[in-house]
């Protein structure tokens, strides 16, 4: 009897059924919440036909616009600042042979995504606590601090790879051709460093975006972000309204991450800027 | 500048630093010195803390004063959480690798040109919203949800099952959430794995089951090995996940914190708890990096 | 005149252009020290192609890198035209170095990495588009100025480097191996373009290779390095045929060494007595020994094989032809090994076969003292 196929060497009984399973797995939950934000009726299981009406109801719904709001100004804040810290701190720890507290200073920046969120998010509640008795100042700053934190990582890594693949020569090139250390971040070294830039400040908006446990012990009174807001929504009677948000929230998550994906796999090929 | 002398270079070198080390330590380490503080003060009738050396918090980790006679006894309720926590998390990890495992395999056997794909269908997910994501598996497994319509209308049941607020439902949230940070590492791992080796197995006889559990698990398991530790370690401190699907039922030591923080206005035990579970994740973390390192050393 | 507004100095009209002495470079400190130049000592002249050859870790990196700014020697001094360089950063320092992997910008186009150094030194626009233009052609890539760096091949990058080292008009133009990237053919022809870009520039030119031929062909002098010291300095001539040190006859070209005795030096004339007892006139090392063991150096192509007895007697134990040349490997009587080439000519018979007893001869002044 002869093969009617050739041995494959890679091929494992089961494998393939339960990697799609996975895939499906991933997908399903998120594909029915999508779709379920279009639905006519009230419920997230049965299908009363297509509408708009909970975006709309969203839209309009006051709470909403105000943590939009919020969270896109602390999540735009937390990038810019994570972004600018983790550039210096990556020029600063990177192509350089290890130096006294190199560990220390990988150990801190690399912190948030060692330790468990809710013991951080204690702790900055008990701290900011403090803060709060002794100042009397309750305003935005204490959340744009701390996602700004939590965010150098995120930040960081992109960046730190991107560096660690520049070639030095370049900026001696550039210091040999009469460029001064300054002329020559401008315009040698920031330019090749961009896309990790880019991709780092990114990647911690999404984060910033994305935090429920430690905005929810930070926060103030009166200060929800969107998902603090559906945190508490999730209590209740849940309607499309919040499947109408979160599908928004996916949409910019999705967006930017396939953007960052495209910018990393630009890679080397740095186009004129 | 090679002119810049060594110290000047420091100088610079920290710098550079500082705006980053100081934004970690005022809003995420030094805030952890604080907790520690915290768990030996007194707690404050309506929260907060007395400031009043006491060690109690740390007996009541474990143990419990009974109400009216003072006696001790072990606290059932925190040792069945700190149990149900790591119980949930080692369930969530087994399964996670148990799915994950054959996926980045399956991504690793891909073309060169598909798998960044595969990868990015991983990633997406991750990157996405949490507490979405946990709404997303909620949504499915309630009563009036798709699952329990579907079998409903089939006519397998008659009852809607009650899957929500469950231990499964919680470990179904976290294996769901956490996928992805086991097929990454693994992924890793297998991508490098050079494919001659199984055929030089399969040409020494191996049957299948046993060129992936001699050739090509014990060459990838530092990836397993990262994969778990990263499944393993938020699960153990998850907090969105057993809050929205266990629905303050089933608690997870995330839950018992914060409860203290909230209802329980009980500071210095919320500090306390905090710190144990610290101290449960920096002994898998020193596992991990232990295991990782032998690895390193019997493979370099 | 040459593109500069400069005419090429004679080489008796050559000045100093950079002048190194006692420099010194240690790497780490206590027992991780690693010492990469060792009190160099060397002049260099105006308008000179001038070569640092050594095997890799010599240190000829570093000493170029220490004229271009990016190692701080631990000690010593640097002058160029006279002035002291070494406190100045690499960006101000009046020279231009060609990258061993070309390091260009691959954010820029050919045409702005050539005109990056007149930028920064804030040159006007005009002028700066001048000279881009000038050395566009220089180096014949006007037709590429405005692609990327990426979409040109190796030999053009390499032609681009050497233009933007050029363009801001350097005293010195820096070469670290700049050919090693090259296929053998390419290698070979910017090779002549590098000597023609030299003498049409009047730029000194200090050029770093491993590769022996390659600093024998376009040198003017050349300084064999090794761990970090300067062994000896001449013109390719001098270096080949009377290398000073053991290391230098070995490392460029092939050589055979001889145990001899030194009966008398005269200047530089030095009798040295065989292993075979016979007497021949060498030439003498500076600051060599009077007397005594001495190590004798003698080119295979400097010698001839004869069936009689000559200055040296042995046994012929291999032929290897080459095609231009045949080498005979022949054992001493004296034990050691002994190799002489031949050239070929197409209707000479075979001159001896593998077994026969030979003699080998050379000429007086043939044979090089070494130092020890």
């Amino acid at each position: 009897m002869a093969k009617s196929r050739a041995f494959d060497v890679r091929r494992q009984t089961g494998f393939v059924p339960l990697a799609l399973l996975c895939f499906a797995v991933l997908y399903l939950p998120i594909i029915l919440l999508v779709v379920y934000s279009f639905n006519a009726g009230q419920s997230i299981a049965i299908w009363e036909g297509f509408s708009w009406q909970w975006y709309v109801k969203a839209w309009q719904n006051e709470k909403v616009q105000d943590a939009t709001i919020l969270s896109l100004i602390i999540a735009a804040s937390a990038s810019v600042i994570a972004t600018s810290a983790a550039v210096m701190a990556a020029l600063a720890t990177t192509r350089t042979r290890g130096f006294r507290g190199y560990t220390f200073v990988f150990a801190l920046i690399n912190q948030p995504l060692m330790i468990p969120e809710i013991v951080t998010a204690v702790a900055l509640l008990i701290f900011f606590a403090m803060i709060k008795v002794a100042t009397g100042y309750t305003g935005l700053m204490y959340l744009i601090i701390a996602h700004s934190a939590f965010c150098i990582p995120f930040a960081y890594m992109p960046i730190r790879a991107r560096l660690q693949g520049m070639d030095l020569n370049l900026e001696q090139a550039g210091a040999d051709l009469y460029g001064t250390p300054w002329r020559v971040f401008r315009r040698v070294t920031l330019p090749q460093l961009w896309p990790g830039v880019l991709a780092g400040s990114m990647l911690a908006f999404v984060i910033s975006l994305d935090d429920v446990v430690i905005t929810e012990f930070v926060k103030s009174a009166g200060q929800d972000t969107l998902p603090t807001y559906m945190l508490g929504q999730m209590r209740r009677v849940v309607t499309p309204e919040v499947n109408a948000i979160s599908t928004a929230l996916l949409a910019i998550s999705v967006a930017l991450v396939i953007a960052f994906y495209l910018l990393s796999k630009s890679g080397t090929q740095t186009n004129r800027e | 500048m090679a002119q810049a002398s060594d110290t000047q270079a420091t100088r610079r070198r920290w710098l550079l630093l500082s705006p980053a080390l100081l934004i970690l330590l005022f809003a995420a380490s030094g805030p952890l010195l604080i907790v520690v503080i915290y768990s030996f003060l007194t707690p404050g009738d309506y929260g907060g803390v007395v400031w009043k050396f006491s060690t109690d918090a740390w007996f009541n980790v474990v143990v419990e004063r009974d109400f009216f006679d003072d006696t001790l006894s072990f606290s059932d309720a925190h040792l069945s959480i700190f149990w149900r926590s790591v119980k949930l998390s080692l369930m969530t990890t087994l399964v996670a690798f148990i799915v994950g495992f054959p996926t980045a395999y399956f991504i690793a056997t891909r073309p060169k040109d598909k798998r960044d794909i595969w990868m990015l269908l991983i990633m997406i997910p991750f990157w996405t919203n949490l507490l979405i994501r946990t709404f997303a598996v909620m949504e499915i497994i309630r009563n009036e949800g798709v699952v329990n319509s579907l079998l409903i209308g089939l006519g397998i049941i008659d009852q809607p099952i009650q899957m929500l607020f469950t231990e499964f439902a919680i470990t179904l949230g976290m294996f769901y959430v956490y996928l992805p940070l086991m097929v990454l590492p693994i992924y890793a791992a297998m991508e490098r794995f050079d494919f001659s080796l199984v055929e030089a197995a399969y040409d020494l006889y191996a049957s299948r089951w046993r060129v992936l559990r001699r050739v090509i698990f014990p060459i990838v398991k530092p990836g397993v090995i990262a994969g778990s530790i990263l499944v393993f370690v938020p699960s153990l401190g998850a907090y969105v996940t057993p809050r929205v699907l266990g629905g303050g039922k089933q608690l997870m030591l995330g839950n018992l914190i914060e409860l203290q923080f909230g209802q329980g206005r009980n500071w210095p035990l919320g500090a306390a708890l905090s710190i144990t579970l610290l101290a449960i994740v920096m002994v898998a973390l020193i596992v991990y990096v232990r295991a990782a390192g032998r690895e390193e050393m019997s493979h370099g | 005149m040459g593109p500069f507004g400069l005419t090429p100095l004679k080489p008796f009209n050559r000045g100093t252009m950079i002048e190194i002495s006692g420099l010194s470079k240690t790497f780490g400190s206590g027992a991780n020290a690693f010492t990469a130049l060792d009190d160099i000592n060397v002049e260099i002249r105006q308008n000179e192609f001038f070569t640092l050859l050594g095997p890799s870790g010599c240190g000829k990196t570093t000493l170029l890198r220490s004229i271009a700014g990016f190692v701080d020697p631990t000690k010593g001094s640097l002058t160029i035209e006279g002035q002291d360089v070494l406190p100045l950063p690499p960006y101000a320092r009046p020279v231009n170095t060609v990258f061993q992997n070309y390091a260009l910008f691959p954010h820029m186009t050919v045409a702005q990495n050539i005109g990056f150094g007149l930028e920064m030194q804030d040159r006007p626009k005009a002028e700066i588009k001048q000279t881009v233009g000038e050395m566009l052609e220089l180096v014949q890539m006007t037709a590429m100025a405005d692609r990327m760096t990426s979409q040109i091949s190796g030999g053009q990058q390499q032609r681009v480097a050497l233009a933007r080292a050029l363009a801001p008009r350097p005293k010195v133009l820096l070469l670290d191996e700049p050919l090693s990237a090259l296929d053998f053919k390419l290698r070979k022809e910017m090779q002549i373009e590098l000597k023609r870009l030299q003498s049409e520039t009047g730029i000194t030119f200090v050029f770093v290779t491993h590769d022996q031929e390659e600093a024998l062909t376009m040198s003017d002098r050349i300084a064999v390095m090794s761990a970090g010291r300067i062994l000896q300095i001449g013109g390719p001539k001098d270096i080949y045929d009377h290398p000073a040190e053991r290391f230098v006859a070995d490392f460029i070209g092939d050589t055979n060494f001889l145990d001899a005795t030194l009966q008398s030096v005269d200047g530089d004339v030095a009798t040295v007595t065989l292993p075979s007892g016979k007497s021949v006139a060498a030439r003498a090392v500076q600051g060599g020994s009077q007397s005594g063991a001495v190590t004798l150096a003698v080119r295979p192509e400097h010698a001839t094989l004869t069936k009689e007895s000559g200055l040296l007697d042995g046994v012929l134990q291999n032929i290897v032809y080459f095609g231009t040349d045949t080498h005979y490997h022949v054992t001493l009587d004296a034990g050691s090994a002994f190799v002489v080439r031949e050239q070929n000519q197409p209707n000479a018979g075979e001159l001896c076969e593998v077994g026969d007893t030979v003699g080998i001869s050379f000429e007086a002044g043939v044979g090089q003292v070494l130092r020890d």
